[in-house]
């Protein structure tokens, strides 16, 4: 946060240093990564039959490169290999240099599941950064059980979920959504909701807690639930029944090419950020690409980061990132989340002492991990696998990005939240 | 003996090709494959069904289906919902508010198992819906359209219809379904672990060997006067007709049998992949299918295997190194191939073998006499 | 409907009438030009969707073009982009017609899988040039908003844009194919190839210039459709079952049938969408297609098809 370390040396070096940090951390990092190197001859450090050498260590990262996903799961994948990057640059974890190998899931689900297990099972990573839908961490997650991989999973999701073998570096549903409700309903004297999704697990999920929440929590009432098949373009009659009910707030979570649509649609229809509250889970800078600045100004998303977030730590990891990848890219909030991955993993190993999938895990369920240096803020793994994060209310501008409106305080990650199922 | 030998070998043609096949995969890829890249062929093989269905239905048939992934998805889940059953025993789901029924229903709020789940607790049910309800789908598809004289094209857009119908309706009924996240997390088969290495290579055999008969049965029915006739029917319909038969039971028939083996492979897919999605219902995976059977060859049974074998191998291959170039060599594929050779691998091998029999003059003769149905005729606009 | 007045009912019915109709001219603009394509020539495009996407690209080069270098032409950039996208298409067309197509009529489910090859290539191509996000043009002002009547009622400009282009195009296509004499000449081809022939009508010529037509109108649709949604390498795919249902529920051969068919397709569907969710009005369409097809294979209305 207030620390001006972030990407050289970040994340924690191994000895107690997941107190804040100072700036003499800095200094410190490659230090102790000099000791670590010196030590990492160690027989110990390498009892697993993982791809680990006296120098090296390999992971690997599985995204879809092709196929409909390509569009989504590219900033995640630019976002892993900028950290590997940056940790490479400042000693490596445990002084090895990690290697990548990187595997094309091709947005398919199966594919997932083949190239998991041919990362765990033939090239023995020690951590696998990758998956971006549901439906594939669904696919491979049986092959990281069985194999006992260990994969970082960079997506807001659902939530219902919670495996040894994964860190989930995104928010599950409860974070994303309760406060930004809240928000809404104090700031805007919301009474009234509709609900409108696409038709899949993620946004259905999503609006049976938001219904809960709203029905029970916050005295509302929901006025209308609506799912959309995906890819479907045509929200006239949603939006004329959105019209009839004439909610305070529209609560949505369209994805993919049918978000462009809604937005334009509603646009088109005179619906517009004045004279409407419409609220979205699914819409981040990188959505913003097709939707146009100019169809959702004046509307708010509600995500855990915004690539116009202001303080130091983002700063450095907008630069560094834009150098790596090009001026005209965006970063939503799975990229950063994404960013995360690498970060928290190298701070487990550093910990553990080890590349053990066990051990890292066994680190990493202490629930005391944390990233002061996160482009977010700060972060903290839970001993539920989950981050503790921040929700922050977005109000987006013509040019594409946001304004931040609203930020809770750090939520507490609760994938099977009791009341909410 | 010698009945067999013909009818379901087809001859010494026949024989040679489907020893190789089986040669290759009961021998040869089980010795030089590791376990995981065995796995991998499993899968492939599953596809071989539908696209071996497609062989009997659109080489031999005339009638193209887009439609396939309809009955691969049935049979799959079919199995699926039977393992996922199981997978949800109360002791295994006791943090759910229900325990005992299956997770996505849990969080879909369901309460009970929904009483089309309720006979696949039962292993022979499932075994027998696996073959039974796609058949019975296909059968009333078939009346509907044959009957009515519908084929061609318009077929093939009903049933790339009916494929997107399924898609959407069971990733919209996704308490009932799974949703697109397809039914996950299968573990067990009557208490057995159907993820461990012995279960997976075991897997391989049977669909090995299922695969295999599917191929002699098929054999079976295009050496029969049958096969003739579906023959005669592809290429002018109206003389068969004519003649005394009724044209639509046959095309009935052999639509449902093709159903039955997309089916059987669907089902194989699931165990061996351990999984079953919304993904392989649809219109994209159906017009694969067709592509296997195409590349394979249109008219060749075992062709089929091979254009299956050799287009997912090239698709892992190449996806690995120029995931770029995967689609627009999948695409030139397609075009060359019916542009160029409409007969397929196993056209090119005819050929191919033709030159090698010119040279050995006295094989020839031993060859021609065995030209039975399965070496095939020459093909033709069918409309 | 307890606690409305008869005027917001009245509004809102009204509104409900013209999603209806700007879903038929979504409908009927994409399904024209395969309606000439598959209907006269019996060939099957699986393509079509791709070259919707050649015209949808084609507006987002132009706009970024403009945007870039005459912004003062923004306002009128999109008229221009309609048209190009039409030559563009029909060029693409007419080059897939030569060298594909014409090898293939007298294989039409050979054609079908030719041009999904084809498809697959062009899409790969968007995606190599374009990248794989979602792009969509800026469009000019007059195109936004909507136009209020009544206090009460938002009419979509973009949706009346859409409805007036596919009436101009609709109106085309009729005076070209039964008031021109290339009509004349297509129709011929139609009925009888050879005889066309004899009568010394290029029916090769014909062929290739009535599927670039067909793929031009394709383009069109492509630029009328960023006006509602994003394009991406594989947007076309998303359209081509919807398309081949108006075609193929309309009676293949019929103009007027697939401009019946588009308009009880979108009403259907958009009553239906009012009342239950999207993805079972959808189920609910399709499924009535289908049987209704079964028991009148030939569509709504008939001609010589049973291939």
């Amino acid at each position: 946060m207030q620390d001006r370390s972030h990407n050289r040396g970040a994340a924690d070096s191994p000895k107690g240093s997941w107190v804040r940090r100072s700036l003499r951390a800095a200094i410190a990092a490659p230090l102790a990564g000099l000791m670590l190197a010196s030590q990492a001859t160690y027989a110990g450090v390498n009892t697993t039959g993982l791809a680990v050498t006296d120098d090296t260590v390999t992971v690997g990262i599985l995204h879809s490169l092709t196929g409909t996903m390509a569009i989504s799961e590219t900033g995640a994948q630019e976002a892993e290999k900028l950290a590997i990057k940056q940790i490479n640059e400042s000693g490596g974890v445990l002084g090895r240099q990690i290697k990548i190998i990187q595997e094309d899931g091709a947005s398919d689900w199966p594919t997932f599941a083949e190239k998991s297990r041919k990362l765990l099972v033939n090239d023995k990573v020690a951590a696998v950064f990758g998956c971006w839908t549901s439906a594939s961490r669904k696919a491979a997650l049986p092959v990281f059980e069985k194999e006992n991989g260990l994969l970082y999973y960079p997506t807001f999701y659902e939530g219902l979920e919670q495996s040894k073998n994964v860190i989930y570096t995104g928010q599950e549903a409860t974070q994303q959504i309760l406060d930004g409700l809240n928000w809404v309903a104090k700031e805007k004297g919301a009474k009234t909701f509709y609900l409108i999704g696409s038709d899949y697990i993620w946004p259905r999920t999503s609006m049976k807690i938001a219904r809960k929440h709203i029905e029970n929590v916050l005295g509302g009432k929901v006025v209308g639930e609506e799912y959309k098949p995906l890819g479907d373009t045509q929200f006239g009659s949603v939006i004329n029944k959105i019209r009839l009910k004439k909610p305070d707030v529209i609560y949505a979570a369209v994805v993919g090419g049918s978000n462009v649509a809604w937005f334009k649609q509603l646009k088109a229809a005179g619906i517009t950020g004045d004279k409407q509250t419409l609220l979205t889970i699914s819409v981040t800078e990188d959505e913003v690409l097709g939707i146009g600045g100019e169809n959702l100004e004046g509307f708010y998303s509600i995500m855990k980061y915004f690539q116009s977030q202001d303080n130091p730590n983002n700063e450095a990891f907008v630069k560094a990132f834009k150098e790596m990848w090009g001026d005209d890219s965006v970063i939503g909030d799975v990229t950063q989340a994404a960013y995360l991955g690498p970060w928290l993993w190298k701070a487990a190993v550093e910990r553990a002492g080890s590349f053990d999938i066990d051990k890292v895990v066994a680190e990493s369920e202490k629930g005391d991990i944390e990233l002061t240096t996160a482009p977010e803020g700060y972060v903290k793994l839970h001993k539920n696998h989950h981050l503790w994060s921040k929700a922050r209310v977005g109000k987006w501008k013509k040019d594409g990005q946001v304004e931040v409106v609203y930020e809770s305080e750090l939520i507490e990650p609760d994938p099977f939240p009791a009341g909410y199922q | 003996m010698s009945f067999m030998y013909e009818k379901l070998l087809g001859g010494k043609n026949g024989t040679v090709g489907f020893v190789l096949l089986a040669t290759l995969i009961l021998v040869v890829f089980p010795l030089a494959l590791d376990g995981f890249r065995l796995n991998l062929v499993a899968k492939y093989l599953t596809y071989a069904f539908p696209a071996i269905s497609l062989v009997l239905l659109w080489g031999y048939g005339g009638t193209l289906s887009l439609g396939q992934g309809i009955f691969f998805g049935l049979g799959g889940y079919g199995m699926a919902m039977f393992l996922k059953l199981e997978a949800s025993s109360p002791e295994n789901t006791a943090i759910q508010s229900t325990p005992g029924i299956p997770d996505f229903m849990d969080w879909n709020q369901l309460t009970a198992l929904p009483w089309f789940w309720e006979p696949f607790n039962s292993f022979t049910f499932t075994l027998l819906a696996i073959l039974i309800i796609p058949s019975v789908f296909a059968y009333l598809i078939g009346v509907a359209m044959f009957k009515r004289r519908v084929g061609g094209v318009y077929f093939a857009i009903i049933t790339q219809v009916v494929s997107l119908i399924l898609t959407v309706l069971i990733v919209g009924q996704q308490g009932y379904t799974g949703g697109i996240n397809g039914i996950t997390d299968l573990r067990t088969l009557h208490g057995w672990d159907i993820t461990s290495d012995f279960a997976k290579n075991l897997f391989y055999f049977i669909t090995c060997f299922l695969l295999l008969a599917v191929i002699l049965m098929s054999r079976f029915i295009l050496t029969s006067k049958f096969g003739r006739l579906l023959l005669a029917m592809r290429d002018k319909e109206d003389r068969v007709r004519f003649s005394g038969y009724d044209v639509a039971n046959f095309k009935i028939f052999i639509f449902c049998f093709s159903a039955m083996i997309s089916a059987i492979g669907g089902a194989m897919f699931t165990l061996s992949v351990g999984f079953m999605s919304p993904s392989f219902v649809g219109i994209v995976p159906s017009i694969e299918m067709v592509i296997f059977a195409a590349v394979g060859g249109r008219l060749s049974l075992i062709g089929a295997v091979y254009g299956c074998l050799l287009i997912n191998f090239g698709k892992t291959a190449f996806s690995e190194s120029f995931p770029e170039l995967w689609l627009f060599l999948m695409g030139g594929l397609f075009i060359a191939v019916v542009m160029f050779f409409p007969n397929g691998l196993a056209g090119l091998w005819e050929d191919h073998s033709h030159h090698i029999k010119k040279r050995l003059g006295f094989i020839t003769s031993l060859f021609s006499k065995n030209d039975t149905a399965a070496v095939a005729p020459k093909l033709e606009g069918s409309n | 409907m307890g606690g409305y007045t008869s005027s917001e009912l009245m509004a809102i019915f009204a509104m409900q009438g013209f999603a209806g109709i700007s879903l038929f001219s979504v409908l009927l603009l994409m399904a024209l030009g395969l309606a000439i394509i598959f209907g006269q020539m019996g060939v099957i495009n699986m393509a079509h969707g791709e070259f919707m996407a050649a015209g949808a690209y084609t507006t987002y080069l132009l706009s970024t073009v403009t945007e870039t270098y005459f912004p003062g032409f923004m306002p009128y950039y999109f008229l221009v982009a309609i048209v190009a996208a039409f030559f563009v298409a029909a060029a693409l067309g007419y080059l897939a017609e030569w060298a594909l197509i014409r090898h293939l009529y007298k294989r039409p489910l050979d054609t079908l899988l030719a041009t999904w090859g084809l498809s697959l290539i062009m899409q790969q191509a968007y995606r190599s040039i374009f990248g794989a996000r979602e792009v969509s043009p800026a469009l000019p002002d007059w195109l936004m908003g909507s136009y209020q009547p009544t206090d009460m009622i938002d009419i979509p400009l973009n949706g009346m844009f859409v409805l007036a282009l596919t009436l101009l195009i609709t109106g085309g296509v009729f005076y070209l194919m039964f008031k021109s004499s290339w009509g004349l000449k297509v129709r011929a081809t139609t009925q009888n190839r050879v005889m066309s022939g004899a009568v010394g009508i290029n029916t090769k010529k014909v062929d290739r210039l009535t599927f670039a037509l067909g793929c031009g109108i394709a383009g069109v649709a492509g630029a009328a459709f960023t006006t509602i949604a994003s394009t991406g390498p594989t947007t076309g795919t998303l359209y081509i079952v919807d398309t081949f249902m108006v075609v193929v529920f309309g009676g293949a051969a019929s103009l007027l049938g697939t401009i019946a068919s588009a308009f009880s397709i979108a009403q259907a569907q958009s009553i239906l969408e009012f009342f239950i969710s999207g993805s079972m009005a959808k189920v609910f369409t399709l499924l009535t297609l289908v049987v209704i097809l079964m028991f009148k294979p030939e569509g709504l209305f008939a001609s010589k098809v049973r291939r």
